[in-house]
Protein backbone atom coordinates (compact mmCIF):
# COMPACT_ATOMS: atom_id res chain seq x y z
CA UNK A 1 0.00 0.00 0.00
CA UNK A 2 1.65 2.95 -1.00
CA UNK A 3 1.06 6.08 1.77
CA UNK A 4 3.39 8.64 3.19
CA UNK A 5 5.25 6.96 6.74
CA UNK A 6 6.64 8.23 9.60
CA UNK A 7 9.88 8.90 9.66
CA UNK A 8 12.20 9.62 12.81
CA UNK A 9 15.68 11.12 12.97
CA UNK A 10 18.52 12.50 10.83
CA UNK A 11 17.99 13.08 6.71
CA UNK A 12 19.66 14.26 4.29
CA UNK A 13 19.02 17.53 2.96
CA UNK A 14 17.97 17.40 -0.31
CA UNK A 15 20.67 19.45 -3.12
CA UNK A 16 17.34 20.67 -4.58
CA UNK A 17 14.10 22.05 -4.09
CA UNK A 18 12.86 18.78 -3.84
CA UNK A 19 12.38 16.18 -1.35
CA UNK A 20 11.17 12.63 -1.08
CA UNK A 21 7.62 12.09 -1.33
CA UNK A 22 5.08 10.80 1.38
CA UNK A 23 7.94 11.65 4.68
CA UNK A 24 6.34 12.21 7.77
CA UNK A 25 7.67 13.07 10.45
CA UNK A 26 4.66 14.09 12.72
CA UNK A 27 1.64 12.76 14.15
CA UNK A 28 -1.63 14.98 14.43
CA UNK A 29 -3.31 12.76 17.14
CA UNK A 30 -2.39 16.00 19.52
CA UNK A 31 -5.29 17.51 17.54
CA UNK A 32 -7.97 15.68 18.73
CA UNK A 33 -10.23 16.64 21.64
CA UNK A 34 -12.62 13.67 20.38
CA UNK A 35 -12.18 10.06 19.37
CA UNK A 36 -14.74 7.95 17.42
CA UNK A 37 -15.48 4.42 18.82
CA UNK A 38 -16.81 1.94 17.28
CA UNK A 39 -19.68 0.05 17.45
CA UNK A 40 -19.12 -3.24 15.68
CA UNK A 41 -22.11 -4.71 16.16
CA UNK A 42 -23.96 -1.84 14.92
CA UNK A 43 -21.53 -1.66 11.85
CA UNK A 44 -22.14 -3.19 8.47
CA UNK A 45 -19.13 -2.41 6.50
CA UNK A 46 -20.50 0.26 3.95
CA UNK A 47 -17.26 2.28 4.00
CA UNK A 48 -19.00 5.44 3.75
CA UNK A 49 -16.93 6.43 6.84
CA UNK A 50 -13.60 5.71 4.82
CA UNK A 51 -14.93 7.41 1.78
CA UNK A 52 -15.80 11.03 3.60
CA UNK A 53 -12.66 11.09 5.73
CA UNK A 54 -10.75 14.04 5.31
CA UNK A 55 -7.21 12.48 6.53
CA UNK A 56 -7.69 8.93 5.14
CA UNK A 57 -7.66 7.62 8.54
CA UNK A 58 -10.28 5.01 8.65
CA UNK A 59 -8.85 1.78 7.51
CA UNK A 60 -11.08 -2.10 6.57
CA UNK A 61 -10.31 -4.61 8.85
CA UNK A 62 -10.64 -8.24 7.55
CA UNK A 63 -14.06 -8.69 9.13
CA UNK A 64 -15.50 -6.18 7.08
CA UNK A 65 -15.61 -3.46 9.65
CA UNK A 66 -13.35 -0.34 10.41
CA UNK A 67 -10.62 0.62 12.58
CA UNK A 68 -8.99 4.36 12.90
CA UNK A 69 -5.55 5.49 13.07
CA UNK A 70 -5.55 7.34 16.05
CA UNK A 71 -1.98 8.51 14.78
CA UNK A 72 -3.40 10.53 12.45
CA UNK A 73 -6.75 11.52 12.98
CA UNK A 74 -8.51 14.64 13.89
CA UNK A 75 -11.67 14.06 15.71
CA UNK A 76 -13.63 16.23 13.02
CA UNK A 77 -16.53 13.86 13.87
CA UNK A 78 -17.24 13.52 9.76
CA UNK A 79 -17.71 9.70 9.92
CA UNK A 80 -19.45 9.74 12.40
CA UNK A 81 -21.96 11.94 11.11
CA UNK A 82 -21.72 10.67 7.85
CA UNK A 83 -22.51 6.29 9.29
CA UNK A 84 -25.36 5.61 8.08
CA UNK A 85 -26.07 2.95 11.19
CA UNK A 86 -24.89 5.44 13.59
CA UNK A 87 -22.22 3.03 14.77
CA UNK A 88 -19.31 5.67 15.14
CA UNK A 89 -19.65 7.60 18.63
CA UNK A 90 -17.43 10.69 19.53
CA UNK A 91 -16.25 10.61 22.62
CA UNK A 92 -14.03 13.04 24.44
CA UNK A 93 -9.92 12.44 24.64
CA UNK A 94 -10.28 13.46 27.83
CA UNK A 95 -10.30 10.34 30.55
CA UNK A 96 -9.45 7.97 27.77
CA UNK A 97 -6.13 6.20 27.71
CA UNK A 98 -4.10 7.29 24.85
CA UNK B 1 -15.35 3.66 -9.62
CA UNK B 2 -17.30 3.06 -6.48
CA UNK B 3 -15.94 2.91 -2.59
CA UNK B 4 -14.73 -0.54 -2.95
CA UNK B 5 -12.82 -0.04 -6.29
CA UNK B 6 -11.27 2.85 -5.18
CA UNK B 7 -7.46 2.55 -4.63
CA UNK B 8 -6.51 1.95 -0.80
CA UNK B 9 -3.60 3.96 -1.19
CA UNK B 10 -3.50 7.11 0.50
CA UNK B 11 -1.67 10.29 -1.46
CA UNK B 12 -2.80 12.94 0.48
CA UNK B 13 -1.92 11.85 4.42
CA UNK B 14 -0.70 13.13 7.40
CA UNK B 15 -1.26 16.62 6.26
CA UNK B 16 -1.86 19.69 8.34
CA UNK B 17 -5.65 20.73 6.89
CA UNK B 18 -7.83 21.98 9.65
CA UNK B 19 -10.07 18.93 11.01
CA UNK B 20 -12.87 18.73 9.06
CA UNK B 21 -11.16 20.41 6.10
CA UNK B 22 -13.31 19.91 2.65
CA UNK B 23 -10.59 21.27 0.10
CA UNK B 24 -8.35 18.26 1.91
CA UNK B 25 -11.18 15.69 1.17
CA UNK B 26 -10.93 17.06 -2.43
CA UNK B 27 -7.44 16.49 -2.91
CA UNK B 28 -7.95 13.00 -1.04
CA UNK B 29 -10.01 11.38 -3.42
CA UNK B 30 -9.27 12.82 -6.55
CA UNK B 31 -5.47 11.44 -5.78
CA UNK B 32 -7.29 8.19 -5.38
CA UNK B 33 -9.20 8.10 -8.39
CA UNK B 34 -6.35 9.03 -10.24
CA UNK B 35 -3.46 6.83 -9.10
CA UNK B 36 0.43 6.92 -8.56
CA UNK B 37 0.94 8.25 -12.32
CA UNK B 38 -0.56 11.76 -11.44
CA UNK B 39 1.63 14.38 -10.83
CA UNK B 40 0.10 17.01 -8.85
CA UNK B 41 0.70 21.28 -9.43
CA UNK B 42 -0.51 23.15 -5.99
CA UNK B 43 -0.72 27.09 -5.95
CA UNK B 44 0.17 28.74 -3.04
CA UNK B 45 -2.85 28.24 -0.92
CA UNK B 46 -4.11 25.95 1.98
CA UNK B 47 -3.66 22.55 0.51
CA UNK B 48 -0.01 23.64 -0.44
CA UNK B 49 0.48 25.21 2.92
CA UNK B 50 -0.86 21.66 4.75
CA UNK B 51 0.95 19.41 2.56
CA UNK B 52 4.69 20.82 1.84
CA UNK B 53 6.49 21.53 5.34
CA UNK B 54 9.65 20.01 4.58
CA UNK B 55 10.82 18.01 5.55
CA UNK B 56 7.11 16.52 6.12
CA UNK B 57 5.55 15.99 2.23
CA UNK B 58 1.97 14.61 2.74
CA UNK B 59 1.89 14.01 -0.75
CA UNK B 60 2.79 10.40 -1.77
CA UNK B 61 2.90 11.00 -5.47
CA UNK B 62 4.61 13.63 -7.26
CA UNK B 63 3.92 16.85 -6.48
CA UNK B 64 4.89 20.47 -6.71
CA UNK B 65 4.15 24.19 -5.32
CA UNK B 66 3.35 26.50 -7.92
CA UNK B 67 4.02 30.22 -8.48
CA UNK B 68 0.50 31.54 -7.42
CA UNK B 69 -0.34 32.93 -10.76
CA UNK B 70 1.21 29.97 -12.88
CA UNK B 71 -0.55 26.86 -11.69
CA UNK B 72 -1.61 26.07 -15.62
CA UNK B 73 1.43 27.07 -17.03
CA UNK B 74 3.41 24.79 -14.58
CA UNK B 75 1.25 22.42 -15.74
CA UNK B 76 1.95 22.62 -19.52
CA UNK B 77 5.81 22.77 -18.38
CA UNK B 78 5.40 19.54 -16.33
CA UNK B 79 3.33 18.07 -19.49
CA UNK B 80 5.90 19.47 -21.97
CA UNK B 81 8.91 17.32 -20.16
CA UNK B 82 7.16 14.23 -19.41
CA UNK B 83 5.98 13.98 -22.99
CA UNK B 84 9.93 14.59 -23.85
CA UNK B 85 10.92 12.23 -21.39
CA UNK B 86 8.60 9.48 -23.91
CA UNK B 87 6.33 8.89 -20.11
CA UNK B 88 3.25 7.55 -21.12
CA UNK B 89 -0.39 7.28 -18.64
CA UNK B 90 -0.03 10.04 -16.69
CA UNK B 91 -2.12 12.68 -15.62
CA UNK B 92 -1.12 16.73 -14.75
CA UNK B 93 -3.72 17.38 -12.24
CA UNK B 94 -3.94 21.08 -10.02
CA UNK B 95 -5.48 21.59 -7.04
CA UNK B 96 -6.04 25.67 -7.17
CA UNK B 97 -7.61 27.20 -4.48
CA UNK B 98 -11.05 29.99 -5.53
CA UNK B 99 -8.44 32.95 -5.56
CA UNK B 100 -5.92 30.98 -7.29
CA UNK B 101 -7.88 30.15 -9.82
CA UNK B 102 -10.57 33.07 -10.45
CA UNK B 103 -8.70 35.50 -9.66
CA UNK B 104 -4.88 35.00 -9.62
CA UNK B 105 -4.44 32.11 -11.78
CA UNK B 106 -6.97 32.73 -14.63
CA UNK B 107 -4.76 34.20 -17.28
CA UNK B 108 -2.63 31.01 -17.11
CA UNK B 109 -5.58 28.78 -17.05
CA UNK B 110 -7.02 30.97 -20.15
CA UNK B 111 -3.60 30.09 -22.02
CA UNK B 112 -3.80 26.55 -21.43
CA UNK B 113 -7.25 26.25 -22.82
CA UNK B 114 -6.62 28.39 -25.73
CA UNK B 115 -3.83 25.72 -26.19
CA UNK B 116 -5.76 22.53 -25.22
CA UNK B 117 -3.39 21.03 -22.95
CA UNK B 118 -3.80 17.98 -21.94
CA UNK B 119 -4.47 18.82 -18.50
CA UNK B 120 -6.98 18.41 -15.69
CA UNK B 121 -7.35 21.73 -14.03
CA UNK B 122 -9.05 21.16 -10.68
CA UNK B 123 -10.29 24.47 -8.47
CA UNK B 124 -11.45 23.26 -4.76
CA UNK B 125 -13.59 26.44 -4.20
CA UNK B 126 -13.71 27.34 -0.29
CA UNK B 127 -15.21 30.61 -1.04
CA UNK B 128 -11.90 32.87 -0.22
CA UNK B 129 -8.35 33.19 0.27
CA UNK B 130 -8.83 31.15 3.59
CA UNK B 131 -4.67 30.25 3.90
CA UNK B 132 -4.14 34.20 4.41
CA UNK B 133 -7.04 34.44 6.55
CA UNK B 134 -10.78 34.45 5.01
CA UNK B 135 -10.20 37.44 2.71
CA UNK B 136 -12.87 37.59 -0.24
CA UNK B 137 -12.19 36.33 -3.71
CA UNK B 138 -14.15 36.82 -6.67
CA UNK B 139 -16.12 33.25 -5.70
CA UNK B 140 -16.92 34.38 -2.37
CA UNK B 141 -20.37 34.22 -2.37
CA UNK B 142 -22.64 37.70 -2.22
CA UNK B 143 -23.01 38.76 2.07
CA UNK B 144 -20.56 36.48 3.15
CA UNK B 145 -18.40 37.95 6.24
CA UNK B 146 -14.63 37.85 5.25
CA UNK B 147 -11.86 40.10 6.71
CA UNK B 148 -12.12 41.96 3.35
CA UNK B 149 -15.78 42.14 3.73
CA UNK B 150 -16.40 43.12 7.49
CA UNK B 151 -20.06 43.61 8.18
CA UNK B 152 -20.87 47.00 9.74
CA UNK B 153 -23.18 49.63 9.79
CA UNK B 154 -22.50 50.40 6.28
CA UNK B 155 -21.00 47.44 5.00
CA UNK B 156 -23.22 44.30 4.85
CA UNK B 157 -20.73 41.89 3.73
CA UNK B 158 -19.26 40.70 0.33
CA UNK B 159 -21.43 43.19 -2.25
CA UNK B 160 -20.16 41.03 -4.99
CA UNK B 161 -21.48 38.09 -6.89
CA UNK B 162 -20.18 34.98 -7.19
CA UNK B 163 -17.94 34.88 -10.78
CA UNK B 164 -19.26 31.88 -12.99
CA UNK B 165 -15.82 30.25 -13.88
CA UNK B 166 -18.24 27.22 -15.31
CA UNK B 167 -19.67 29.98 -17.83
CA UNK B 168 -15.97 31.19 -18.21
CA UNK B 169 -14.00 28.24 -19.53
CA UNK B 170 -16.82 26.85 -21.55
CA UNK B 171 -16.71 30.12 -23.41
CA UNK B 172 -13.18 29.21 -24.02
CA UNK B 173 -14.76 26.02 -26.36
CA UNK B 174 -12.67 23.49 -22.91
CA UNK B 175 -13.59 20.12 -24.09
CA UNK B 176 -14.96 19.20 -20.56
CA UNK B 177 -16.03 21.08 -17.78
CA UNK B 178 -17.99 20.09 -14.55
CA UNK B 179 -18.62 21.63 -10.70
CA UNK B 180 -18.63 19.07 -8.33
CA UNK B 181 -18.99 18.77 -4.65
CA UNK B 182 -17.54 16.96 -1.66
CA UNK B 183 -20.97 16.22 -0.69
CA UNK B 184 -21.20 14.44 -3.37
CA UNK B 185 -18.33 12.15 -3.64
CA UNK B 186 -19.73 9.59 -6.18
CA UNK B 187 -20.65 12.33 -8.68
CA UNK B 188 -16.89 13.97 -7.93
CA UNK B 189 -15.00 10.66 -8.67
CA UNK B 190 -16.97 9.67 -11.61
CA UNK B 191 -16.08 13.21 -13.50
CA UNK B 192 -12.57 13.34 -12.26
CA UNK B 193 -12.16 9.71 -14.06
CA UNK B 194 -13.99 10.91 -17.08
CA UNK B 195 -12.15 13.78 -17.25
CA UNK B 196 -8.47 11.55 -16.97
CA UNK B 197 -9.56 9.76 -19.99
CA UNK B 198 -10.26 12.79 -22.11
CA UNK B 199 -7.35 14.69 -24.35
CA UNK B 200 -7.22 18.17 -24.17
CA UNK B 201 -8.14 20.59 -21.29
CA UNK B 202 -10.41 19.87 -18.53
CA UNK B 203 -11.47 21.86 -15.86
CA UNK B 204 -13.54 20.35 -12.57
CA UNK B 205 -14.72 23.08 -10.16
CA UNK B 206 -15.24 21.15 -6.68
CA UNK B 207 -17.02 23.01 -3.48
CA UNK B 208 -15.29 22.68 -0.53
CA UNK B 209 -16.46 23.74 2.49
CA UNK B 210 -14.27 24.97 5.19
CA UNK B 211 -15.10 25.12 9.11
CA UNK B 212 -12.87 27.43 9.67
CA UNK B 213 -13.61 30.09 7.33
CA UNK B 214 -17.16 29.16 6.44
CA UNK B 215 -18.32 29.38 10.18
CA UNK B 216 -19.83 25.66 11.15
CA UNK B 217 -19.21 22.84 13.50
CA UNK B 218 -16.17 20.37 11.92
CA UNK B 219 -18.37 17.71 11.52
CA UNK B 220 -20.92 19.40 8.86
CA UNK B 221 -18.50 19.60 6.00
CA UNK B 222 -19.87 17.04 4.21
CA UNK B 223 -23.56 17.54 4.98
CA UNK B 224 -23.33 21.25 4.18
CA UNK B 225 -21.54 20.78 0.92
CA UNK B 226 -24.81 18.49 -0.03
CA UNK B 227 -27.07 21.35 1.07
CA UNK B 228 -25.36 23.02 -0.91
CA UNK B 229 -26.26 21.39 -4.12
CA UNK B 230 -29.63 19.79 -2.96
CA UNK B 231 -31.21 23.92 -2.21
CA UNK B 232 -30.10 24.91 -5.54
CA UNK B 233 -27.01 27.12 -3.86
CA UNK B 234 -24.39 25.30 -6.12
CA UNK B 235 -26.01 22.74 -9.15
CA UNK B 236 -23.68 19.81 -10.06
CA UNK B 237 -23.20 20.94 -13.85
CA UNK B 238 -21.32 19.25 -16.36
CA UNK B 239 -20.06 20.21 -19.87
CA UNK B 240 -18.87 17.95 -22.65
CA UNK B 241 -18.31 17.76 -26.11
CA UNK B 242 -20.55 20.72 -26.65
CA UNK B 243 -23.22 19.73 -24.48
CA UNK B 244 -24.69 21.02 -21.37
CA UNK B 245 -26.07 19.15 -18.60
CA UNK B 246 -27.15 19.81 -14.91
CA UNK B 247 -28.56 17.48 -11.66
CA UNK B 248 -31.81 18.92 -11.12
CA UNK B 249 -31.24 20.43 -7.61
CA UNK B 250 -33.22 18.03 -5.09
CA UNK B 251 -35.32 20.67 -2.97
CA UNK B 252 -33.85 22.26 -0.27
CA UNK B 253 -34.06 25.81 2.14
CA UNK B 254 -31.36 28.26 0.68
CA UNK B 255 -32.11 30.56 3.87
CA UNK B 256 -31.58 27.67 5.92
CA UNK B 257 -27.85 26.52 4.41
CA UNK B 258 -26.94 30.49 4.72
CA UNK B 259 -28.26 30.21 8.06
CA UNK B 260 -26.04 27.58 9.25
CA UNK B 261 -22.84 29.51 8.64
CA UNK B 262 -21.63 32.14 10.70
CA UNK B 263 -20.25 34.27 8.04
CA UNK B 264 -23.48 35.04 6.82
CA UNK B 265 -24.99 35.45 10.55
CA UNK B 266 -24.77 39.08 10.59
CA UNK B 267 -27.64 39.20 7.73
CA UNK B 268 -31.11 39.93 8.28
CA UNK B 269 -34.29 37.94 7.73
CA UNK B 270 -35.28 40.89 4.98
CA UNK B 271 -31.81 40.28 3.74
CA UNK B 272 -31.09 36.47 3.75
CA UNK B 273 -34.76 36.53 1.95
CA UNK B 274 -33.60 39.05 -0.47
CA UNK B 275 -30.78 36.76 -1.75
CA UNK B 276 -32.74 33.22 -1.45
CA UNK B 277 -35.42 35.33 -3.63
CA UNK B 278 -32.54 36.19 -6.99
CA UNK B 279 -33.44 40.13 -5.68
CA UNK B 280 -29.85 40.55 -4.41
C1 LIG C 1 1.92 36.12 -5.70
C2 LIG C 1 1.41 35.84 -4.33
N1 LIG C 1 0.51 36.66 -3.76
C3 LIG C 1 0.03 36.41 -2.55
C4 LIG C 1 0.44 35.29 -1.86
C5 LIG C 1 -0.11 35.04 -0.46
N2 LIG C 1 -1.06 33.95 -0.42
C6 LIG C 1 -0.68 32.69 -0.13
S1 LIG C 1 -1.94 31.60 -0.03
C7 LIG C 1 -3.06 32.83 -0.35
C8 LIG C 1 -4.54 32.52 -0.35
C9 LIG C 1 -4.97 31.58 -1.41
O1 LIG C 1 -6.37 31.53 -1.53
P1 LIG C 1 -7.05 30.45 -2.42
O2 LIG C 1 -6.41 30.38 -3.73
O3 LIG C 1 -8.52 30.66 -2.42
O4 LIG C 1 -6.69 29.08 -1.65
P2 LIG C 1 -7.08 28.71 -0.13
O5 LIG C 1 -5.98 29.21 0.74
O6 LIG C 1 -8.39 29.35 0.17
O7 LIG C 1 -7.17 27.24 -0.11
C10 LIG C 1 -2.41 34.06 -0.54
C11 LIG C 1 -3.10 35.33 -0.80
C12 LIG C 1 1.38 34.44 -2.47
N3 LIG C 1 1.82 33.32 -1.87
N4 LIG C 1 1.86 34.73 -3.71
S1 LIG D 1 -20.14 4.24 7.76
FE1 LIG D 1 -20.80 3.23 9.66
S2 LIG D 1 -21.65 1.26 8.99
FE2 LIG D 1 -20.47 2.07 7.27
S3 LIG D 1 -18.43 1.15 7.54
FE3 LIG D 1 -18.38 3.15 8.57
S4 LIG D 1 -18.91 2.69 10.70
FE4 LIG D 1 -19.49 0.89 9.48
S1 LIG E 1 -13.02 11.89 13.21
FE1 LIG E 1 -12.54 12.86 11.22
S2 LIG E 1 -10.33 12.47 10.97
FE2 LIG E 1 -11.04 11.04 12.55
S3 LIG E 1 -11.56 9.18 11.44
FE3 LIG E 1 -13.45 10.37 11.62
S4 LIG E 1 -13.55 11.53 9.71
FE4 LIG E 1 -11.45 10.81 9.93
S1 LIG F 1 -8.67 27.13 6.59
FE1 LIG F 1 -10.31 25.97 5.61
S2 LIG F 1 -9.52 25.30 3.61
FE2 LIG F 1 -7.77 25.94 4.90
S3 LIG F 1 -7.04 24.04 5.84
FE3 LIG F 1 -8.48 25.00 7.28
S4 LIG F 1 -10.48 24.09 6.79
FE4 LIG F 1 -9.10 23.65 5.06
MG1 LIG G 1 -9.90 29.67 -1.19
Amino acid sequence: MIKPTLHSGEFTYPEGTYFQAGYLTQKNAGWRTARPVLDTNACVGCLQCYLHCPDGTILETDDKKVTFDLDFCKGCGICAKVCPKNAIAMTPERGLSQ
Amino acid sequence: MNTRELSKNEYFFGHKACAGCGGSLAVRIALKVLGDRAVAVLPAGCMSAVGFNFPQLAFANNAIISTFAGTASMMTGILAGLNARGEKDFTVVSFAGDGGTADIGIQALSGAIDRNDDILYICYDNEAYMNTGIQKSSLTPYGARTTTTPPGTVSRGNEFRKKDMLEIVRAQGIPYAATASIGYLQDYMNKVEKASKIHGTKYIHVLAPCPTGWGYATDDTVDIAKAAVDCGVWPLREFENGVYSETPARGGDKAEYLRRQTRFSHLTDEEVGAITGGSL
